[in-house]
């Protein structure tokens, strides 16, 4: 009972959310139960493509909800949040990978195909351990968060700020991205970690494991943002939200800005870890590309066209920009650029609060009417 | 795509319903539909839209000529904009959404990599015809393009035998091709003989641009006086900036010779190949090999894009290549089923377009010929080298400790990709 | 005549030693015994096998036919086809889809055919060389001093002059000074390797602290296993004391090339330095715009083909043009709308990035286009055997040396440079005083974006012109601007010159990969020392 009452308190005055969070428990049962449960005949099934496709749709927005959090709310322009995201899958990654065993195509019992393929003899000490889901999971959030805090600890005593810090974000990624392309990293190189096998001993290909993958994401996602929402509505949250209109100020009043530019910082690339954990199981591989510069990039417009400092408007943008994206790549393959691009740019000259300010005052104008 | 069918696609579209996909399924079953998997956007849509384009005119053909087993051919075009997760997503689209009964598809070996699991899992139909490192052998896959046995080896070879080169630099970009190509010419040059101090390994990132310091270095390696020749798996888009560094400071293939394994005529299309003169190229197909098939290729070629100064390449045939082999299997099977097909194509012998035939082995790769070229200064390769007949691709290379006793064979009663002719079992899932 | 026959049979000598000959299964003999004319042999190539060839051309050669140098000339050229039909070996020149064909010994006029119509007689590398060594050998007797030296010269620097008696013989009858030199030259490295260490330590005198590669490498034998210590000994001592001067070229080099580097960043981000460092607007679109610059040259080259050698003369203002209105547009229909709003410039330029990178596909297709390089920015200045630098990266760093200092002049000494570094520093107030802050804002933003255009024209001299070029820049750019100091052009400046330099110094022993990984740890690091990059901006004009 204590949660539930939890759960009424956090979305008090809170309409997108509760929204949101009434469509993603209904995905929830809707997905699981149209795909396992109705014919493929069907035209209520809903197909296994369609699960994976969705399931990482969820798991982006965990990653924009994540970005929300320090953009939206504390004024950290993230450009390098690819980094934590990719960081968390190749925790996955590397669990999956020791998961495969002796089923790889080289039979070899311990080492994964690519590093036999490189005459690898032993496994370098950094895979140890990732045998364990636990504790691959732990490596997931802990080590993007450890970088978020080696960095934020860094750049936030230094006041290094605003486009500044945006820009030595992307060096971040980009310099991480270019490491890991490197074979002598032991992480695959340019084809990464892929042909994964099975999660804590569910088939990864079977049809029910993927259900269960997308509830587990989809009940993720409700829980962080509850989380979320907490924070920004505590103490704390209110805050950081000063120190995003006026840090200056907020140093003077006596806060450790430092300090709670650091702590949020650290919780979103945790989240963003987790995101990119529960995204490799759906796409079956992850490689060093999602350290681009331009998908960090990406992650903010997916939260700028859904409207920033909502929490939900950051999960509607990457669903719609997603979801856009792949269908303009399958339906217009050789003009999607020109479509995707002009969304852009109308979103931000017409609807500056994104798409969720668009609904606010849509409804706003209404009420006057009325 | 008929019209009726887009404008339905649009109409869901602006309908926008997030659900809304249980109806494409329903397709007119009269037609055979062919996925065609290629970058149109991104990194890779330079060298992919070719191919994409290959596959269209293909098919074209192939329905001018009746089709396949009295159906028409119908294209499925999606863009996987060098997205290596978006290919793995847009062939389970292919193949469960659209129905298509076999892909053409993927360049890089990160998006074959990125589609194997899927193909596999759906047992679909893949042609890939890209070179590329070899150690792999799907069901559901075949490789048209050269193993490094039918490119790198050969390559070598000539470098030794008939230009006398005794040092050796490997030079390319980061990835998994070139270190296993790599990895195998360095076992091959020491198995021939050659000290470590005569080999210089130097590695690069993608898109490299700034060839300032290497070009200089493999320059001071080439100058003890030993003959040397750049074995080049560099890739891409660094290839341009590479060669121009080259021929402005003066590396001339006469003094070192550069050999590369991923520099076609398409890639020389984009520069000013003057200076290249004589640097060489090992392929299976040139386009300026002279006889009727490839004559004949080249005019639809240029008919069916409207521009006569368009290139052919090695790639292309192993489209062409690959195309004309799954129609035949189509129809000496009567059926598109993918495991009739797959069985159907061991065997099939298709005319190439150098002036031989074309097989596909047990260990779905092809037996194809191997050309070394020299660039021209217009652009073309000139070949002044070849096997005599033919060379199998080996799936597995000889070179590599872990590979060595593995074979390939998909007819009965081995049916396994990976075979360990020494423990005498299938390795890896593929036993369970 | 005697000594050409001399000077060819010890030049042909000489590729036997060499081992250079492909000539495997080809029987010279045979051939050499048929007599021919030169009209007979030159048929003959129409029908050779590949490998029967170099000793068709050796016969050549050997002719005292004056005819031959042109022809072999043509050979190396790549200009001998023969045609498919008669089987006439002919001279054919490429005109767009056809080929002028001509006769290979008179040069008559045989009118144009189709590509197809004719079949080049194979020329591979080894046959190039020796190509090149028989017209160098025929080209000893030429009357030009000039062209004597560069014989020579070749010959020594392929080591293929180990004839001592030809080199005496040449120095007998040669009149030139500088030639004399050269075979001097030759000699002592013929004497390097003689039986008489007398002759041995002259020569070693002769040669100490010449840095040709071929004397290099001669030295290095000497010096590894000479039977005399004396000799060793001196030869070690010359060895060192060329490699002590390699070795300070090399460092010469290095710092050429990292200034290369720099002035490659340099103009990449200069345009860049404005709209984003002046104007705040954070331009993703910044990487296209130096596209469409590339895109200009080859354009420019297109519709001037027959100018190749001014068309960069006319690509840089091109490109300048056609940049800047395209920034103008940019400026004028999206990003006025939002001044005072950085992180939507930075959506809708993404959004615009997408779309030029689109256009260029659908109306250039999305292979690389080819940009040829005008001759004088081909080769190299050869400042000595082991130090030269190539003319195109030369003339990028004068010309973004160039382009650097124009626009700080524009800006400190032209009322427009006025109004935009007032507009920069204090929208409000300068609008107060009656600037028109909106035409300043479009015509800064069309200057970043015309330099951007300026960089193009340069880029497409250097690598790929296609749809990616600009995103290979864009991240490097911005690294730039914010290390040198948002809003500073000096920043920029000696921002990419540091950055350029450093990472050429580092290239060396980390690798090109962990180089550049080396440099954005560092910008990193840097930024949080100096959280406003190299020079902060002063004043409040920054200050979001």
């Amino acid at each position: 009972m204590q949660s539930k009452s939890f759960i009424i308190e956090t979305l008090q005055g809170d309409t997108g959310g509760r929204i949101l969070i009434a469509v993603l428990l209904a995905s929830c049962l809707i997905f699981p139960v149209f795909n396992l449960f109705v014919p493929e005949s069907s035209v209520f099934h809903i197909s296994t493509y369609l699960v994976t496709l969705f399931g990482k749709y969820l798991c982006f927005a965990l990653l924009a909800l994540a970005l929300d959090l320090a953009w939206g709310y504390c004024g950290i322009l993230s450009l390098g949040h690819g980094a934590f995201f990719a960081l968390g899958g190749y925790g996955m990654g590397m669990y999956l990978m020791r998961q495969i065993g002796d089923r790889g195509v080289y039979g070899d019992p311990l080492l994964p195909d690519f590093m036999v393929f490189l005459n690898w003899t032993e496994l370098p000490w950094y895979w140890n351990g990732f045998n364990n889901f636990g504790f691959a999971m732990l490596m997931a959030a802990f080590v993007p968060g450890l970088l978020a805090f080696v960095f934020g600890w860094l750049a936030f005593r230094s006041r290094v700020t605003g486009v500044y810090l945006s820009i030595i974000l992307q060096a971040l990624t980009y310099a991480l991205m270019l490491a890991f392309f490197r074979n002598e990293m032991g992480f695959g190189g340019n084809n990464g970690l892929t042909d994964f096998k099975d999660i804590v001993g569910f088939n990864l290909q079977s049809d029910v494991t993927r259900a269960v993958l997308f509830v587990i994401t989809g009940l993720i996602l409700i829980f962080v943002y509850l989380f979320c929402r907490h924070i920004v509505k505590s103490k704390f949250g209110r805050v950081v939200v000063s120190i995003r209109d006026a840090e200056s100020r907020m140093r003077f009043i006596g806060y450790k800005v430092e300090n709670y530019k650091t702590s949020v910082f650290v919780l979103s690339a945790l989240i963003a870890g987790i995101a990119g954990a529960l995204y490799v199981p759906f796409v079956g591989i992850i490689n060093p590309g999602e350290f681009a510069p331009l998908n960090s990039i990406e992650i903010v417009i997916w939260v700028a066209i859904g409207g920033r400092s909502t929490l939900y408007g950051a999960v509607l943008g990457a669903i719609l920009v997603n979801y856009a994206k792949t269908r303009f790549t399958a339906v217009l393959p050789e003009v999607w650029l020109f479509a995707l691009g002009g969304l852009f740019i109308f979103v931000t000259l017409f609807l500056p609060k994104g798409l969720v300010g668009f609904f606010s005052d849509v409804k706003e104008k209404m009420r006057k009417k009325a | 795509m008929n019209i009726l069918y887009k404008a339905k696609r649009f109409g869901a579209i602006i309908a926008a319903a997030v659900l809304m996909q249980w109806s494409t399924s329903i397709l007119a079953q009269d037609t055979i539909k062919v996925g065609v998997l290629h970058s149109l956007s991104g990194s890779m849509a330079i060298s992919e839209t070719t191919l994409k384009d290959t596959v269209l005119m293909m098919i074209e053909e192939q329905n001018r000529a009746g089709g396949l087993l009295g159906r028409q051919l119908e294209a499925v075009v999606v863009d996987p904009a060098s997205d290596w997760p978006l290919f793995a997503e847009q062939t389970r689209e292919l193949i469960t959404q659209e129905g298509v009964d076999v892909i053409f598809g993927c360049w890089t070996s990160v998006s074959r990599k990125s589609v194997l699991p899927v193909i596999e899992e759906l047992n679909g139909l893949l042609f890939y015809p890209v070179q590329y490192e070899g150690e792999e052998s799907s069901k559901n896959v075949f490789y048209t393009g050269a193993a490094p046995n039918q490119q790198a080896i050969p390559a070598v070879d000539y470098l030794m035998n008939e230009i006398g080169a005794e040092r050796w630099v490997l030079a390319g970009t980061d990835y998994v091709y070139p270190r296993t190509t790599n990895r195998i010419l360095e076992a091959y040059l020491k198995a021939k003989g050659v000290a470590d101090e005569d080999i210089m390994i130097n590695y690069t990132p993608f898109s490299h641009s700034d060839w300032q310091n290497i070009v200089a270095d493999i320059q001071r390696f080439g100058s003890t006086g030993k003959k040397t020749a750049v074995v080049s798996t560099i890739n891409g888009d660094a290839n341009v900036p590479f060669y121009i560094e080259l021929g402005n400071q003066g590396v001339s293939a006469e003094d070192i010779p550069v050999i590369a394994f991923s520099v076609g005529e398409e890639e020389l299309s984009g520069i000013d190949t003057a200076p290249l003169v004589g640097h060489l190229a090992a392929w299976n197909y040139f386009q300026s090999v002279f006889n009727d098939t490839n004559e004949e290729f080249i005019d639809s070629w240029h008919s069916f894009i409207g521009n006569s100064s368009r290139v052919t390449n090695d790639p292309m045939e192993a489209t062409y290549i690959g195309f004309k082999m799954w129609a035949e299997a189509v129809e000496a099977a009567g059926t598109t089923e993918v495991d009739a097909v797959e069985q159907a194509m061991i065997g099939i012998e298709v005319p190439n377009l150098t002036g031989g035939t074309a097989v596909m082995n047990a260990n779905h790769h092809l037996s194809k010929p191997v050309l070394i070229g020299e660039i021209q200064d217009d652009g073309q390769f000139e070949v002044v080298w070849e096997t005599d007949g033919v060379v199998a691709g080996d799936a597995w290379s000889d070179y590599l400790e872990g590979s060595r006793d593995l074979i390939s064979d998909w007819t009965e009663p081995t049916r396994c990709g990976n075979y360990n002719t020494v423990e005498n079992r299938c390795l890896g899932s593929s036993s369970q | 005549m005697q000594r050409v026959v001399l000077i060819l049979s010890a030049v042909l000598v000489l590729f036997g030693l060499s081992g250079t000959l492909s000539t495997v299964d080809a029987q010279p003999e045979d051939i050499l015994q048929a007599p021919s004319s030169l009209e007979e042999i030159v048929q003959s190539l129409a029908t050779a096998r590949r490998n029967e060839i170099p000793a068709l051309v050796e016969n050549i050669a050997e002719l005292e036919d004056l005819r031959r140098r042109a022809f072999l000339e043509s050979m190396l050229e790549g200009q001998i086809y023969f045609t498919r039909e008669e089987q006439r070996v002919v001279r054919a020149v490429r005109i767009e889809d056809q080929f002028q064909i001509s006769d290979s010994l008179t040069g008559e006029e045989l009118g144009l055919v189709g590509t197809r119509a004719v079949g080049r007689v194979s020329v591979n590398n080894s046959l190039r060389r020796n190509l090149r060594l028989l017209i160098a050998g025929i080209d000893l007797e030429d009357e030009e001093p000039g062209i004597r030296l560069s014989a020579v010269e070749y010959l020594v620097s392929q080591a293929a002059t180990e004839s001592r008696e030809l080199l005496l013989q040449l120095r007998s009858v040669e009149s030139d000074d500088s030639v004399s030199l050269a075979i001097e030259e030759g000699l002592a490295l013929v004497d390097l390797s003689s039986e008489d260490p007398l002759l041995r330590s002259a020569a070693l005198d002769q040669l100490s602290g010449n840095l040709n590669n071929t004397i290099r490498n001669a030295i290095r034998q000497v010096a590894e296993g000479d039977p005399d210590p004396d000799v060793q000994a001196k030869a070690e001592d010359a060895l060192s004391s060329i490699q002590n001067k390699v070795e300070l070229y090399g460092y010469v080099q290095t710092l050429f090339f990292g200034l290369s580097l720099g002035s490659v960043l340099l103009l990449a981000a200069i345009g860049l330095a404005i709209t984003f460092g002046v104007m705040g607007v954070i331009n993703l679109a910044h990487g296209e715009l130096i596209m469409l610059g590339a895109y200009t040259t080859y354009v420019v080259q297109q519709t001037f083909p027959n100018s190749i050698e001014v068309s960069l003369l006319i690509a840089v203002p091109a490109a300048f043009i056609v940049s800047g209105l395209f920034g103008i547009a940019i400026e004028r229909g999206i990003i006025r709308f939002l001044y005072g709003r950085p992180l939507e410039t930075l959506l809708a330029t993404f959004g615009i990035s997408l779309i030029l990178q689109q256009l260029v596909r659908t109306v250039f297709s999305p292979q690389n286009r080819p940009v040829s390089n005008p001759d004088w920015m081909s080769g190299q200045w050869q400042l000595n055997e082991v130090l030269a630098f190539n003319y195109n990266r030369l003339y990028i760093l004068i010309f973004c040396i160039i382009v650097f200092a124009l626009l700080s002049l524009l800006l400190k000494k032209t009322r427009l440079g006025i109004e935009v570094r007032a507009v920069a520093q204090n929208r409000a107030m300068a609008k107060a005083i009656g600037v028109r802050s909106g035409w300043v804002d479009a015509l800064t933003f069309g200057l970043g974006s015309g330099l951007a255009g300026i960089a193009g024209v340069a880029l497409s001299q250097l690598t790929n012109v296609g749809p990616n070029l600009g995103q290979a820049y864009i991240v490097d750019s911005f690294m730039v601007v914010v290390f040198g100091g948002v809003g500073n052009l000096w920043g920029t400046f000696y921002g990419s010159f540091i950055l350029g330099i450093t990472n050429k110094i580092m290239e060396p022993w980390a690798g090109a990969v962990i180089a550049k990984i080396l440099i954005l740890v560092f910008i990193i690091l840097f930024i949080q020392k100096q959280p406003k990059g190299l020079f902060p901006q002063k004043g409040r004009g920054m200050e979001e």
